[in-house]
């Protein structure tokens, strides 16, 4: 994994959030999933299913009580998939 | 935003959902008259919201058998039964859930709710994976974050999405649990157990089966869908419970592999809660009887589910893919959903509303629970009025 891998998740995050959410808020690394683009628990957990599916990685649900902000999903990501 | 002032932003959200006065989750009911009937405010409302699926909780044999047990043997436990003690009770109805299962053992549970939490969470831990089906009920998911295990999901009822999640975890798979329901909640739709079990007997996975829903209501005998498939013995573990079918409190967990013994010894949920009442074992034992040869109320539960559905269907309604205890018209809209839900009650017929994110897809729905016990025309009745309103979802 590299440095253009991660980019590559963040945009793709960037992405679906901004689908999913259905939001006019500009998505950042920084943005907070839960209080700023009001995601609820189940759209979220599918859009963990579509990320899973896009990188072939297990993403554990609990893995997710630490991830508050979109690089901190990125970071879970890429380590996820740095160690497959 | 401090403790208090989250709550507030979560009562705001509802209050959106649901406006003042609309009473549709918690309903006030002033008195139970039947199986079917009850008076909300000052309505004689059909029950359309219930999980009485066999029509028991008036069963004559259930409630002398909770008297008695009550003059005989006091109105609670007081405590655990690792400390307090296991009652007659408790291991009788423990031998014939066994019994009835064909299985070695069976554990009784407080609650439902605590079967799943206590069986899952002593099942798996750290370290360990759990492979849920994403409509999963909210037990099944407690149960999994109190283990600590991973939990990964699969799409709902989808057999190829869960072999890929399968296939990635690697040598994970053997100390995998693999959790489905007989029937879910939200549609009333069947897990594919076949498929499922190929699945669990190829990667070497534990299965573990709610039959919460479908116990009293599939297959010969009632045992659930694991009658129904001709599959109890491909299926690890099964758990369900009493407050359905059997009209009382409580759930169970029954398996063949001996290891279900030791949950008495670490599972939480079992261990630090008091224990079943003597009245609700009583009645649950006496309802366990009547549900075993309860095939002529499996009858008429299936011709009133069949009714239901069939009128819903022609009628216009979107629902889920089988006919069952459990009919819910999916709705795209939570202001339709209400309306529906309000008019429904309007015509004193009282079901369940659902709203996201409880309902699949971002859907809402208005879900009919039949029983036993409804008379056709009362069947008939609901569905001439669902028809009725059509428009207001449309």
């Amino acid at each position: 994994m590299t440095e253009n891998n991660y980019n590559e998740i963040m945009k793709l995050l960037c992405d679906r959030l901004k689908v999913v959410s259905n939001s006019n808020i500009p998505i950042t690394s920084e943005t907070n999933i839960i209080s700023q683009l009001s995601i609820d628990s189940i759209k979220l957990l599918n859009l963990i299913m579509e990320i899973e599916d896009t990188f072939d990685i297990s993403i554990p649900i609990n893995a997710l009580a630490d991830v508050q902000t979109v690089r901190e999903l990125a970071d879970l990501v890429y380590k996820i998939k740095s160690a497959s | 935003m401090n403790l208090l002032e989250k709550l507030d932003a979560s009562a705001a959200a509802r209050k959106a959902l649901l406006p003042d006065g609309v009473g549709a989750f918690g309903i006030p009911i002033e008195e139970v008259y039947s199986a079917t009937e009850a008076r909300i405010g000052d309505r004689r409302v059909l029950l359309l919201g219930t999980n009485n699926y066999l029509g028991l909780t008036f069963a004559p044999e259930c409630i002398r058998a909770a008297h008695e047990a009550i003059d005989k043997e006091g109105t609670g436990t007081t405590g655990s039964r690792m400390a307090n003690g296991s009652y007659f009770g408790h291991r009788s109805l423990e031998r014939e859930f066994a019994d009835f299962y064909q299985c070695d053992s069976a554990i009784v549970f407080t609650t439902g709710y605590q079967a799943n939490l206590g069986t899952i969470s002593g099942l798996v831990g750290p370290g360990d994976t759990v492979l849920i089906d994403g409509d999963s009920h909210a037990s099944i998911y407690d149960g999994c974050v109190l283990s600590g295990a991973d939990i990964i999901r699969f799409k709902h009822n989808d057999t190829v999405d869960m072999e890929k999640r399968l296939r990635r975890l690697g040598d994970r798979v053997e100390t995998t649990l693999i959790i489905a329901e007989g029937i879910y909640s939200m549609l009333g739709d069947q897990a594919p157990l076949a498929d499922i079990v190929k699945l669990k007997n190829a990667y070497g996975c534990i299965l573990l089966l709610d039959e919460a829903h479908s116990l009293g209501v599939l297959g010969e005998t009632g045992q659930g869908l694991v009658e129904a498939t001709g599959l109890l013995k491909e299926v690890d573990f099964i758990t369900g419970t009493f407050s359905k079918s059997l009209c009382s409190i409580g759930g169970y967990c029954v398996s063949n592999h001996p290891q279900l013994e030791q949950l008495r010894y670490v599972s939480h949920p079992y261990i630090f809660t008091a224990s079943p009442s003597p009245a609700t074992i009583a009645s649950t034992r006496a309802a366990l009887e009547l549900l075993r040869k309860g095939s002529h109320l499996r009858t008429l539960l299936w011709q009133n589910c069949t009714q239901l559905y069939t009128q819903l269907k022609k009628g216009g309604y979107l629902l889920g893919p089988h006919p069952g205890p459990v009919i819910a018209a999916i709705v795209d809209t939570p202001r339709q959903a209400l309306l529906l839900w309000q008019n429904l009650l309007e015509h004193n017929i009282y079901v369940n509303l659902i709203l996201p994110p409880a309902a699949p897809e971002g859907k809402s729905l208005v879900r009919c629970s039949v029983n036993a016990a409804h008379t056709p025309e009362q069947i008939k009745y609901v569905g001439d009025t669902f028809c009725k309103l059509r428009s207001l979802v449309c």
